[in-house]
């Protein structure tokens, strides 16, 4: 993947199990994000393949990728703020929907058992990270805090049920006390669903040693280590990516 | 068990008053609306919308009018019923006046094509500043079938279709392009279209063309109404069809914006990136919502125009296009109901008035740019998506 003459993504050999949960870390600029969109289908990449559960999803449209079971979050906060939790949820699962106009102008009956179904399975979902949050389902996105957002917008990821969830720097913007209780729903969401895939881009180191089993890490766009936390945090490549080279 | 029974009670209690004040603040709307649409002197006209503009600006900052709304989204379908009873009735109370009621009909006309405009640029986020080519695309289709003889019905329905038809000329430039980009492909088109008009002798060039008065199924629409020996203005049909058209073209953006298919508008509108990220067909979306709006004002346009009894290029220029904007963007972008109280300010004030009726693109111009700056989310601003009545708690 390359803008301009900028190599963003290079050498980057991944696999992920099904139900690991991946740690992804690396410097600034590193290709973390660049990664997710390649994957996501936001970016198309010039070589390279991508495969998910045994098909080839290289150079899908997002659409794509999307219904073939892969969700993600954004490392800024896409959530459309004017709407209400609900409704950004439901952007989330609009796939699983009625889509058809004739559907949602004519059969006002029809769409309110799916509504009501929809309201009762949303409520449920948000009270698994938080129930205080679970009977704001009405109020605008615009109204909540910071780690609310973030909470709806892992929801909005979750709500679909995908078989891989791709979460670009969950902890960014809270504090360190937001950030563990945000882990502990999202360790208390998982053990519900332990099928659920997970691949987390952190910069917060607490957060990859607490979430993940593996991790890899990037520098230039290429994969320079990979292994447990406590080992790739040895590595003195990985050492001298974030920190320099020690003078002599 | 009595407690139960006592709060059924309160609610039942509430919900009556609710609907007391439903009717009565209704019954006021229509009240103002036949003072206004009646009275030719200046001074009440001027005093009319000063009261509207106190009740517009004091509105917002009394504590009862959060219970009040809560009233008509409870009962939202006893309110557009009795809504539209009311319009109607301030058409039969002006039933031997023609200029009232044809100001009444150009209003509720224009909401049409405006409501159009709500579900591509309010909703979806597709500025079309060509909203006039396609309301005339439709008057002149309308025009023409009417000429060879074609139904007046079929007419009227083929101008929505062929406005649609027209539009999707454009989907290919606006779906590759977004924002400023797509509006001036807009604009190119609505400059484009009356150019066109006017080099067409075919359509009849700039001198325009004649059209007979709607007569649906034997019902002649020109035709005075004769009721127990008083004569109505045969204006009150035109009243009668462009309300239902209207009230139609109302229950139906609301229906759309309170589903699945208003929702996906809405991800469009606010991040193309996340919609395609959860899955949202963009384009579909857009074809949808720029199809949706062009119909609506294509039909509304075939009934304008058999209304007028004529109809020529220079009715649906550039500048027709800027007002049907005006009236979407003072009336609160994405709120339809917003659309009622601005019509009535673009349309009915500069013929009250006549003493601005020369500077009145001077006026939508100025009144715009208040909105934008003092209040830019309209008259009415949009509210939270309701799906179904009391669903929003």
């Amino acid at each position: 993947m390359t803008f301009g003459g900028l190599t963003a993504l290079d050498a980057l050999d991944l696999d992920v199990a099904g139900g690991e949960i991946l740690g992804l870390i690396g410097p600034n600029g590193s290709g973390k994000t660049t990664f997710f969109n390649v994957l996501t289908g936001l970016y198309r990449p010039r070589a390279g393949r991508v495969e998910f559960a045994g098909r080839d999803i290289t150079g899908l449209a997002a659409q794509k990728v999307f219904r073939a079971g892969i969700a993600r979050t954004f490392q800024r906060s896409r959530l459309c703020l004017p709407l209400t939790v609900f409704d950004n949820l439901m952007i989330g699962n609009h796939v699983r929907l009625q889509r058809h106009l004739a559907f949602n102008v004519l059969r006002r009956g029809a769409l309110r058992r799916e509504f009501d179904a929809n309201v009762e399975a949303s409520r449920a979902l948000v009270a698994t990270f938080n129930r205080r949050l679970a009977t704001r389902l009405f109020d605008a996105a615009s109204a909540l805090d910071m780690i609310d957002r973030r909470r709806v917008e892992i929801c909005r990821a979750l709500v679909s049920a995908p078989r891989l969830l791709l979460l670009d720097e969950p902890s960014a913007g809270m504090t360190h006390g937001e950030t563990r209780e945000l882990m502990d729903d999202l360790l208390q969401v998982r053990a519900a669903r332990a099928e659920l895939t997970i691949v987390i881009i952190e910069h917060e180191m607490n957060v990859i040693e607490r979430m993940t089993e593996r991790c890899v890490v990037l520098n230039y766009g290429e994969k320079i280590a990979e292994g447990p936390f406590h080992a790739v945090a040895a590595d003195p490549r990985v050492q001298e990516a974030y920190f320099g080279q020690a003078t002599a | 068990m009595r407690r139960v029974a006592a709060t059924d009670r309160r609610a039942r209690s509430v919900s009556a008053s609710g609907l007391v004040a439903v009717v009565v603040g209704i019954a006021a709307c229509g009240a103002w609306l036949w003072a206004f649409l009646a009275t030719d002197r200046v001074w009440l006209v001027a005093a009319l919308l000063v009261v509207a503009a106190i009740a517009f600006v004091l509105v917002p900052r009394v504590d009862a009018v959060g219970a009040y709304r809560d009233a008509f989204a409870r009962h939202r379908r006893v309110a557009v019923a009795l809504s539209a009873l009311a319009v109607l009735g301030v058409g039969v109370a002006l039933y031997d006046q023609p200029y009232p009621l044809l100001m009444l009909c150009t209003v509720l006309l224009f909401i049409v094509p405006c409501i159009g405009l709500t579900i591509q640029t309010g909703y979806a986020g597709i500025v079309n500043f060509a909203g006039a080519a396609f309301f005339g695309t439709g008057a002149y289709t309308a025009a023409v079938l009417a000429s060879r003889h074609v139904p007046h019905l079929a007419g009227i329905v083929a101008g929505g279709v062929v406005a649609a038809l027209v539009g999707s000329l454009l989907i290919l430039p606006m779906l590759r392009t977004r924002g400023y980009y797509a509006a001036l492909v807009t604009i190119a088109f609505g400059i484009l279209f009356s150019t066109f008009l006017e080099v067409n002798n075919a359509l009849g060039g700039p001198q325009g063309l004649k059209l007979p008065g709607i007569d649906l199924v034997g019902w002649k629409f020109n035709r005075d109404v004769a009721v127990g020996g008083e004569r109505a203005s045969f204006y009150v049909n035109y009243v009668v069809l462009s309300l239902a058209l209207a009230l139609a073209a109302f229950v139906f953006a609301r229906r759309v914006e309170r589903s699945w298919v208003g929702l996906a508008f809405d991800a469009v509108r606010l991040d193309e990136t996340a919609a395609a990220a959860f899955g949202i067909d963009i384009a579909r979306a857009k074809i949808l919502a720029f199809t949706l709006g062009n119909f609506l004002c294509g039909i509304a346009g075939a009934v304008y125009s058999m209304m007028q009894g004529f109809i020529a290029p220079n009715n649906f220029t550039f500048g027709e296009s800027l007002i049907l904007v005006s009236i979407v963007i003072l009336g609160g972008l994405g709120n339809p109901l917003g659309l009622v109280p601005a019509a009535l300010v673009i349309v009915v004030v500069p013929q009250k008035l006549q003493f601005i009726q020369e500077y009145r693109f001077l006026l939508y111009g100025v009144l715009v740019i208040l909105v934008v700056l003092f209040r830019p989310e309209g008259l009415l601003p949009r509210r939270a998506r309701e799906y179904f009545a009391g669903t929003l708690r």
